[in-house]
């Protein structure tokens, strides 16, 4: 371990080339971020990652880069708005949704559950421990690794819970209380009901088993009478607790199928148990004839086995919409009579006027009635550029205020936000089965009926013809020809492979997405946010003085940190460390530019002007000439320029990037015989200058959605299976009308709806692994359900001709499902290879 | 072979045994991480700093920064 872990390290340490040794993000040409770690300068992408470095550094816990196996979470995104919103959690009103307090311990002593993210693998779960448990006034704090939950306890008169909750995001997580909701307790309660069922089959199985064993010989080699007759009844006994707890789903399962008229699984499963295990009961009573119960157990157990596997793939899909629900925040500033009080969100009602602070998220929809300010709703809408909302203007709860307060009026809070309504369809979604298994579960009930049909002319052969054999007969049949393995073949599979896709960040939230994945012909992408990264990066600067780009550079980002715009924050993001001048009588026409006095600086006393070229030339009468301009835009960027009263200092080139593995993937892609296209709402130049990075030949742009929606039916008229790749709320109806849509994660909320699958990750290399993975699962399915019907086929006959003792008939079964079963989990065991990440690590 | 009419109960008794701990083992969440325990265990706490002064260290640079 220790070999290849320092392979790992060998990471270019210095110069701007290296990704950044906290979070493996390409480090942007010109910043000067460091951290020293184990004795060598580690460069960093972004004062986040440094800033998280040198704390785990100064924390004495250096050996959580030695056996992390992951790269970290950027920091990028962890500094601001989100530290000043700690502090409320330690409101006590806040506190009472989440926070406990037991019962005859200190006063002080509270416990909490948290949510953590950014836990990639088992050393950030040391990490947090160890950096935690370290503060004085922590109790206690363990993380489970499978659910990335933690459970805190802490002594509220030493340690705040917002110094915690720092105390994690400092290190490079974030930390969120949440309450344990009530779904969450029943699926941790049908998880260990459904572990003592199995164990409880498992433990008194092997026990039956072993007599079963000593009874079989004894037949052969002679027994006493009354010791086979003890063994009889002690079977019998070891067998009850399987029957009565362990196999009681079949049984309601069964029962639920009558009542309904319908015909499930569990009937034939009921059938065979209670038939084997009474014949077993009247044998031991009459002292002669053959006993069952070690087929009994054997079938009860391998079913429960199947069935506890299936229901751990289900939680893990339910876990992941838990992500959207933390959204919404856990408490709001309400205005009464101009006094700012803090509530729990829950108890917003209609009309309640809200303080929303910058940084905050928004509790509920509403309208603004005082004030004005730029709102991130790039989760809800997919816009990625801020929305100006003034009063008047509606707010979309769980959207982010970015620039300044306001207040507003609540229309709609809980339950009937647009955040909720989206969280029901994602649920409604994962209800959902797929065709593949539809199918199934329709041939199943056929093929139920069939067996019982059988079962029933091949006892009253046997009845006619050997009196002596047709209950054993019988028993096997029911039991041989059980459809577990065919109920399990898809069911299994699938959820394996949503397990595998998850660990990739690809969420599956709909049953047919896999399969149409696989089918699809077309691969449509959409352009901004999907293959472009949907953020803003200065690209290039022109100068038209003498001065130098990096002082245009410097006086540019003077003026712009006055500005919350993104184009301003993509100037100083650039700009960096670079000392910029100091600016004073600063005034801001939101949307246009800005302008302010130079107080130091060779242009002593000038003013200057930033912003767009309309801006500048209606303050300063300059202007570059027309081609200029064009050329400057002409692959779709957005042009800024800087001007003093005398002169146009600088043009500043600010675009979208291309995704750095957007190439691979449109590469790969193709070799797997997808037709890869582009279709955007983009002007020309930009879709081609995209689509030439990305090695994308069909190209449409200027579409309005409609216009994409024609296509994409044009090309369904022509037989294509359509997937389509998108984030913006745009894509919504396109990809609602492709056959299969995947919404990359950052996007939207309502792309979220309509995207079969979503990308949680945002790294689109994972897009060809998913369907590697797809294609995979597709081809074990078809296996499971050949190897099922092939069993099936061969065993019948063989029962029915009284060939099979029912014990063999239950070991045959067994066999069945659990090579099913176990062809299943071998699409988890699959390695989820993941480009861009650097040198291999073996040794994990 | 009558010694196996006492052997058998024995066995039983240590059935119910091993029933009962297990039912203990899933009441006090014994399964409920899977996976975590097993890594933990490589990550030995000798660089954990263990005296006192080391530890107001860190609880400085907790509450500080």
């Amino acid at each position: 371990m220790g070999i290849s872990t320092e392979a790992v390290q060998q990471l270019p340490s210095t110069g701007a080339e290296g990704p950044c040794f906290h979070c493996g993000l390409p480090v942007p040409e010109g910043s000067n971020y460091s951290a020293e770690i184990n004795g060598i300068d580690r460069s960093m992408c972004c004062p986040g990652c440094e800033a998280v470095a040198q704390a785990i550094v100064a924390g004495g816990l250096n050996d959580y880069y030695k056996f992390r196996d992951t790269q970290n979470a950027t920091g990028r995104e962890l500094v601001p708005h989100f530290l000043d919103e700690l502090k409320l959690y330690d409101n006590p009103k806040v506190q009472q949704s989440f926070v406990r307090h037991e019962e005859g311990e200190g006063d002080d002593v509270r416990e909490a559950s948290l949510i953590i993210e950014g836990i990639v693998c088992a050393a950030c779960v040391w990490l947090n421990e160890h950096h935690i448990a370290s503060m004085s006034g922590v109790l206690d704090m363990q993380i489970n690794y499978s659910t990335h939950r933690a459970r805190l306890r802490w002594d509220n008169s030493i340690v705040s819970l917002s110094d915690v909750l720092a105390a994690i995001s400092r290190i490079g997580y974030l930390a969120h209380p949440y309450d344990p909701g009530r779904q969450q307790l029943l699926f941790e309660k049908q998880r260990k009901q459904s572990l003592r069922r199995l164990g409880l089959a498992g433990i008194f199985g092997m026990q039956v088993m072993m007599l079963a064993v000593a009874l079989y010989f004894g037949q052969r080699s002679g027994m006493d009478a009354g010791i086979k007759n003890f063994f009889q009844w002690l079977s019998l006994l070891l067998t009850l607790p399987v029957l009565l707890y362990s196999a009681q789903p079949f049984f309601l399962g069964a029962w639920r199928d009558i009542k309904n008229l319908r015909m499930g699984m569990d009937v034939p499963v009921t059938l065979g148990i209670a038939a084997a295990f009474i014949a077993s009961v009247i044998h031991s009573i009459t002292g002669s004839g053959e006993i069952y119960f070690d087929s009994v157990v054997m079938f009860v157990f391998f079913l429960l086995v199947a069935r506890h596997f299936e229901m751990a793939g289900r939680k893990r899909a339910a876990e992941s919409s838990e992500a959207l629900v933390r959204q919404m925040p856990a408490m709001a500033t309400r205005l009464v009579n101009d006094r700012e009080e803090v509530i729990p969100a829950v108890e917003l009602g209609t009309g309640d006027h809200l303080l929303i602070r910058p940084g905050e998220h928004i509790p509920a929809d509403g309208i603004v009635t005082k004030g004005r300010s730029s709102i991130d709703e790039s989760l809800l809408t997919g816009e990625s550029l801020p929305v100006s909302r003034s009063t008047g203007e509606q707010v979309i709860g769980g959207s982010i205020n970015i620039e300044s307060p306001f207040t507003m009026e609540v229309l709609h809070s809980g339950e009937d936000t647009r955040l909720s309504g989206i969280l029901r369809l994602l649920d409604k979604a994962q209800a959902e089965k797929p065709r593949i298994s539809l199918q199934a579960d329709r041939i199943v009930s056929f093929f139920v009926g069939g067996v019982l049909l059988l079962a029933t002319i091949v006892g009253i052969y046997w009845w006619v013809h050997e009196p002596a054999q047709w209950l054993a007969i019988t028993i096997a049949v029911l039991v041989v020809t059980c459809p577990c393995a065919l109920s399990l073949a898809t069911p299994t599979a699938m959820t394996a492979a949503t397990g595998n896709l998850t660990t990739l960040g690809l969420l599956t939230t709909r049953g047919h997405a896999l399969e149409t994945l696989v089918q699809a012909t077309h691969v449509i992408f959409d352009k901004t946010g999907t293959l472009t990264r949907g953020i803003l990066t200065l690209k290039d600067i022109r100068t038209y003085t003498d001065r130098t780009p990096d002082e245009c550079l410097a006086m540019a980002a003077a003026l712009e940190n006055f500005s919350e715009h993104p184009l301003a924050r993509a100037i100083i993001q650039y700009a960096g460390d670079i000392q910029p001048p100091v600016v004073s009588e600063v005034s801001n026409v939101p949307g246009s530019g800005l302008s302010g006095k130079l107080v130091s600086g060779k242009l002593d006393g000038d003013t200057l002007y930033i912003g767009s070229p309309k801006y500048i030339l209606a303050s300063t009468q300059h202007s570059l000439d027309g081609h200029e301009l064009a050329h400057l835009g002409e692959n779709g960027d957005t042009v800024v320029i800087l001007a003093s009263r005398q002169a146009l200092l600088a043009a500043f080139i600010l675009g979208d990037e291309c995704r750095d593995d957007a190439a691979g993937v449109v590469a790969s892609l193709q070799q797997a015989g997808k037709q890869v296209m582009l279709l955007t709402g983009d002007h020309p130049q930009a879709a081609q200058f995209v689509a030439r990075q990305c090695g994308i030949e069909q190209v449409m742009s200027e579409l309005s959605p409609q216009d994409k929606l024609q296509q994409v039916k044009r090309l369904q008229q022509q037989g294509a299976v359509v997937a389509m790749v998108g984030d913006g709320v745009n894509d919504a109806p396109v990809m609602a009308q492709a056959q299969v849509s995947i919404a990359m994660g950052g996007g939207t909320q309502l792309a979220l709806t309509s995207g079969d699958m979503i990308l949680l990750s945002e790294q689109l290399g994972h897009l060809p692994a998913g369907l590697e993975v797809a294609r995979r699962t597709l081809s074990i399915i078809r296996q499971n359900l050949l190897w099922a019907i092939g069993y099936n086929v061969i065993a019948l006959p063989v029962a029915a001709m009284g060939l099979l003792q029912p014990w063999m008939a239950a070991l045959g079964m067994s066999f069945s499902s659990l090579f099913v079963v176990m062809n299943a989990l071998r699409l988890t065991r699959m390695p989820a290879r993941i480009p861009n990440r650097g040198p291999a690590q073996g040794g994990h | 072979m009558e010694i196996i009419y006492l052997l058998v109960p024995l066995a039983l008794i240590l059935v119910a045994a091993i029933v009962y701990g297990f039912l203990w083992a899933i009441r006090s969440g014994q399964f409920d991480d899977m996976e975590g325990p097993a890594h933990s265990i490589l990550m030995d706490d000798d660089d954990r700093p263990t005296d006192a002064g080391t530890e107001n260290q860190l609880n400085s640079q907790d509450n500080g920064d």
